[in-house]
């Protein structure tokens, strides 16, 4: 029953009769903390269906305010954390979980090593997903105003002029600017787009006051003229909903987000038949896609008997192992495993790894950087401020709170 | 009351409140006078689906061997206050020594965080408090002239606003105040203004959150009030109609002083929430227009490296504004604290 | 309340004309749900047009009716919201029950104490109540986990009820102010002792006060999200969290409207209980007790 209540039933049992046939044994305790998007309550249910153990699963949005606390106690809580590439760092620092190195060496054989998250030739992680931000489009507007489809931010405004001046849709950009974390990661897209370096190399020296900032942060306000008025409160639950109304024609959103974009609910058929993905942009002539790449993966704790990490192991290895992918599974994220054939909706991430865009940092320092812009840039976008004064701004933020946290003196 | 029958009567909520209230802040004062350790750094080589990159990363060993011999972390003492985030006291100083008169110096001072956050709580509490205690009043004695068959009825609409969970009750009015929602348009039909946007522009949305502000604490000051009347003495009432005091003399001279205590009751606990106003600017989706030092918390504690001590210290200073605000509610009572009435 | 009746027609006029004015603003965005919960999530939240949403011009087009009751099912059947809303009545009935215990006794003894420790007790009270619940219960995580409390639904009542205990005293404390000392001390005078005039004195006269205070501590539990949502497992989740989930980080197509059907089909029993304390709220009142 525990299966059947965490995770959304339909997924939960089109995966329970796939794998039903799966031979997966193991004794001990498996404990699941994480997220709660689709693809990862599909991993759980699999996780779920070994024979022998003792399963819980807490799959909640606040999985990253409880992750440390719960893997923090001896015995730990939990067994096993879902993270992405943003929030192992946490876990890292904390020291709440373990190498995967024994553990991969005796049962994970199989495991291709494209797969596996090392941290300083440790194995830390088993990554089983892939995400990234990339450029959704409507292809009959690019059509109606005779344009082909923007490769670069330039283009993008380029495009976005002709529809405003052909008179098809006032705010034809959209964007997930909501101020605070959403506002934060496109500026980490457009700066590394532009080049730029967040720290000085080596240390937790923040170095984004420069003229690739300003340059960055241009090309956002440039880009918000386009917008909705409204952009600094719409996150990607908002942004969709605009697109789904047929609102905008531009927009640089999750991978993991436009199959529901793309599908007959929710939108006239002329925007979903109609809304097409391509890969990432670029700004400036850096060459550097503008966006970063993610993927999710599971941890093993620490502070638990060998047996329950071995447990653990076993059971997340079933839940990740190729056989969890059929119809149902296979359009809910840009799996890792082997035989995933990727549908259209999915192209737009593929393309991203595929121009070589650059991975979200794994530097311990890196959420507190995030948290200064997402507080700093909403008032240089309302005109409250100049660039400089808004980089300025987040590098003393950023300062205070690296000392407090002991990466600063 | 004797000492002995006093002590018995307080000894469970007492418990419970210095357990799960009073140990905790203890532990909150001593988290803000600490910091995290230094964090040894070295250079490490991450591999992944998408390649190797070197990057930094925190070398667990050293830092654990530096944990062990300091638990707490490193003793700080008033430097989280003072830092940038908080009360920013080099920064006010700077800007006051090179402001060029006191409006620029204002705008040097709203450029701070914890400023910027207190402008806008003051404000908002300046303005939902006493709004709130009037409506509340205004409701109820119009409640209590319902005819008595439909009161249940209307007390329990007049309720929704706080029975509805804020959850989901905020979802519906963030559309609804959208541009393109029924009361985005109706106030852009109001206005006479088609681009009118609550969401895109700071004194709408403060005044937005003002009125949600009012419309969802109204209730609370309403029951306290209707309850209240319902223990007025009908005696005094009667003497005062036979002696012909009007409508407006009977609630100035015999409702209103009756329900004084519940005033300054409903008047200490609206100053405090409203201080502490949280819910509806992560709701509404505001930051980028109103923070708040709650606000503050729940971004410090929420980022992907949580900055405990920094939230712990913004947390004590919330507990000390609420002190000074209610300050002088609170010499009142203590004026009529065991005046005999 | 005879007394309030008598009254003028225009005073009349006037207390409807602001009730029915004040009964619009706070019904109204609850109607609209009510509405709107037989329709489909584009209809509900449509950017395109708001009108939808009475029409529901979506909700014919991807299920042939403009009305229905999907979300309803969703949330009741398939995601068995049934377990949450039962969970909710076990916190709700517990924190009301042990929260106006320990207050009621605690608020009597605050009004009737006339040295100034019972001043501080409440200054104290008051201050603990300015603490921030998510430093507090950010706070508590470690130590659950280590004692294994975590997950709990008695360590949630009993944190809820600890955490609502100042406001409880308070508003206690002054409805207690509100009933003559004569009351109990003339009881006392007749031989009685503090408790026993507590108990058959004061008990028969708070209910107005207590039936309100039950009220905000009812109201308190059952919408508290910042606790229940990081105090309690899966299993024992409760519906503010359940609703949560429903909503998700990344809104899953369909499943906002579970959470809209949820929140209204839960308001139905509130509605038969209010009425039913309205009542005792001014039973209390013809009881003819309180009488200065």
């Amino acid at each position: 029953m525990n299966i059947l209540k965490s995770a959304l039933l339909g997924t939960a049992v089109a995966a329970l009769t796939a794998t039903g046939a799966l031979a997966c044994e193991a004794t001990g305790r498996v404990s699941i903390i994480g997220n709660e998007f689709p693809a990862i309550q599909t991993v759980a249910a699999n996780a779920g269906a070994c024979t022998g153990i003792d399963f819980s699963s807490n799959l909640t949005a606040d999985h990253q305010t409880l992750n440390v606390a719960g893997m923090s106690g001896n015995p730990a809580e939990y067994t096993t954390a879902i993270v992405a590439n943003s929030s192992i760092v946490a876990l890292i620092n904390e020291d709440v979980i373990r190498p995967l190195d024994d553990l991969v060496a005796t049962y994970g054989a199989d495991i291709p090593a494209r797969q596996l998250i090392t941290v300083d030739g440790q194995i830390m992680a088993v990554a089983f997903m892939a995400n990234a931000q990339h450029l959704v489009y409507r292809g009959d507007v690019l059509e109606q105003v005779g344009l082909d489809v923007p490769t670069s931010y330039e283009e993008v405004l380029a495009a976005a002029e002709a529809i405003r001046a052909a008179g098809i849709m006032e705010y034809p950009v959209g964007g997930a600017y909501a101020a605070g974390w959403n506002l934060a990661q496109e500026f980490i897209n457009m700066y590394i787009g532009t080049g730029g370096e967040f720290f000085v190399p080596g240390t937790a020296q923040v170095s984004i006051n420069n003229a690739q900032g300003v340059e960055a942060l241009e090309m956002m306000k440039a880009l918000t003229e386009y917008m909705n008025p409204d952009f600094l409160t719409h996150d990607s639950n908002a942004t969709s909903a605009e697109w789904e109304a047929g609102n905008v024609a531009l927009m640089n959103m999750w991978g993991s987000r436009t199959g529901v974009l793309m599908d007959a609910e929710g939108s006239e058929p002329v925007v979903y038949e109609n809304t097409m993905v391509s890969g990432p942009l670029t700004v400036g002539d850096s060459g550097t896609p503008a966006t970063t790449l993610w993927w999710d993966g599971w941890t093993v704790a620490k502070n638990i008997s060998d047996e329950d990490a071995a447990a653990t192991f076993i059971a997340m290895a079933n839940g990740v192992s190729p056989a969890i992918l059929d119809d149902a599974t296979m359009g809910q994220a840009v799996w890792l495993m082997e035989g995933y054939t990727p549908a259209p909706v999915n192209e737009g991430v593929l393309a991203s790894v595929a121009a070589g865009s650059t991975p979200y940092p794994m530097r311990p320092y890196q959420g507190l950087l995030h948290t200064a812009l997402g507080d700093n840039i909403a008032d240089f976008l309302q005109g409250n401020e100049s660039a400089e004064q808004a980089l300025a701004d987040i590098e003393a933020a950023y300062t205070a709170a690296a000392i407090e946290k002991g990466f600063l003196q | 009351m004797k000492h002995a029958s006093f002590f018995w009567f307080v000894l469970p909520s007492s418990l419970m409140m210095l357990l799960f209230i009073a140990f905790p802040i203890v532990s909150v004062v001593t988290q803000s006078l600490y910091q995290a350790h230094e964090q040894v750094i070295i250079e490490v080589e991450n591999c992944g689906p998408f390649g190797c990159t070197t990057e930094t990363a925190v070398d667990t060993q050293a830092t654990a061997a530096l944990r062990e011999a300091e638990p707490l972390g490193q003793w700080a003492g008033l430097n989280i206050y003072k830092d940038r985030n908080h009360l920013a006291v080099d920064e006010v100083t700077a800007a006051w020594v090179n402001a060029d008169g006191l409006p620029d110096f204002g705008r040097a001072l709203m450029n701070l965080p914890f400023y910027k956050a207190m402008a806008f709580t003051l404000t908002y509490t300046a303005v939902v408090t006493p709004l709130t205690i009037i409506l509340g009043f205004i409701i109820a004695i119009a409640v209590n002239a319902v005819a008595r068959s439909l009161r249940g009825p209307t007390i329990f609409f007049s309720l929704l606003p706080m029975i509805v969970t804020p959850l989901v009750g905020a979802l519906i009015l963030f559309w609804m105040v959208d541009a393109r929602g029924i009361l985005g348009t109706a106030l852009q039909w109001l206005a006479d203004d088609p681009s009118l946007s609550v969401k895109a522009s700071t004194p709408l949305m403060w005044i937005m959150l003002m009125v949600y502000g009012v419309w969802s604490s109204a209730p609370f000051a309403f029951i306290v009030y209707y309850a209240g009347l319902q223990t007025v003495n009908t005696d005094t009432l009667e003497a005062a109609m036979i002696d012909g005091a009007s409508r407006w003399q009977r609630i100035r001279y015999v409702v209103i002083p009756h329900l004084v205590p519940l005033t300054t009751f409903i008047a200490l606990i609206q100053l405090m929430d409203n201080f502490r106003v949280f819910e509806p600017i992560v709701s509404f989706s505001a930051q980028a227009h109103a923070t708040s030092l709650s606000y503050a918390i729940f971004n410090d504690l929420g980022g992907e490296t949580r900055l405990l001590s920094s939230a712990a210290a913004t947390s004590v200073l919330t507990i000390i504004g609420v002190a000074i605000l209610l300050s002088p509610v609170l010499v009142r009572t203590w004026r009529e604290f065991g005046s005999p009435r | 309340m005879s007394v309030a009746t008598r009254r003028s027609p225009a005073a009349n006029t006037l207390a409807y004309g602001f009730i029915i004015i004040w009964l619009i603003m706070a019904a109204f965005p609850f109607l609209w749900t009510l509405w709107g919960s037989f329709k489909v999530e584009g209809d509900f939240f449509s950017k395109a047009d708001w009108a939808n949403s009475i029409f529901g011009t979506l909700t014919v087009v991807e299920t042939g009716s403009s009305f229905t009751g999907d979300g309803y099912y969703g949330a009741w059947v398939q995601e068995e919201f049934w377990r949450a809303a039962l969970n909710t009545t076990i916190v709700c009935v517990c924190v009301v029950t042990i929260s106006l215990t320990c207050g009621t006794l605690g608020g009597y003894a605050l009004s009737r104490s006339t040295y100034r420790y019972a001043f501080w007790f409440l200054i104290c009270a008051l201050m603990f109540r300015a603490m921030p619940p998510i430093t507090l219960v950010s706070g508590y995580l470690l130590p659950f986990f280590e004692w294994n409390l975590w997950g709990h639904l008695s360590t949630t009542i009993i944190v809820l009820v600890a955490i609502n205990q100042p406001f409880t005293l308070w508003m206690l404390h002054a409805f207690f102010k509100n009933i003559p000392k004569d009351l109990d001390e003339s009881a006392m005078v007749d031989g009685c002792t503090r408790f026993q005039a507590f108990r058959h004195v004061i008990i028969p006269v708070m209910w107005p006060g207590v039936i309100t205070t039950g009220l905000f501590s009812f109201l308190l539990a059952y919408n508290d999200f910042a606790v229940t949502s990081m105090l309690l497992s899966k299993d024992n989740q409760t519906m503010v969290p359940k609703l949560a989930s429903f909503l998700g980080t990344t809104q899953t197509k369909g499943n906002v409207m579970f959470a809209v059907s949820a929140v209204v089909s839960v308001t139905a029993p509130l509605f038969v209980m209010i009425i039913f304390f309205q009542r005792q709220i001014v039973s209390g009142l013809t009881a003819g007790a309180v009488k200065g």
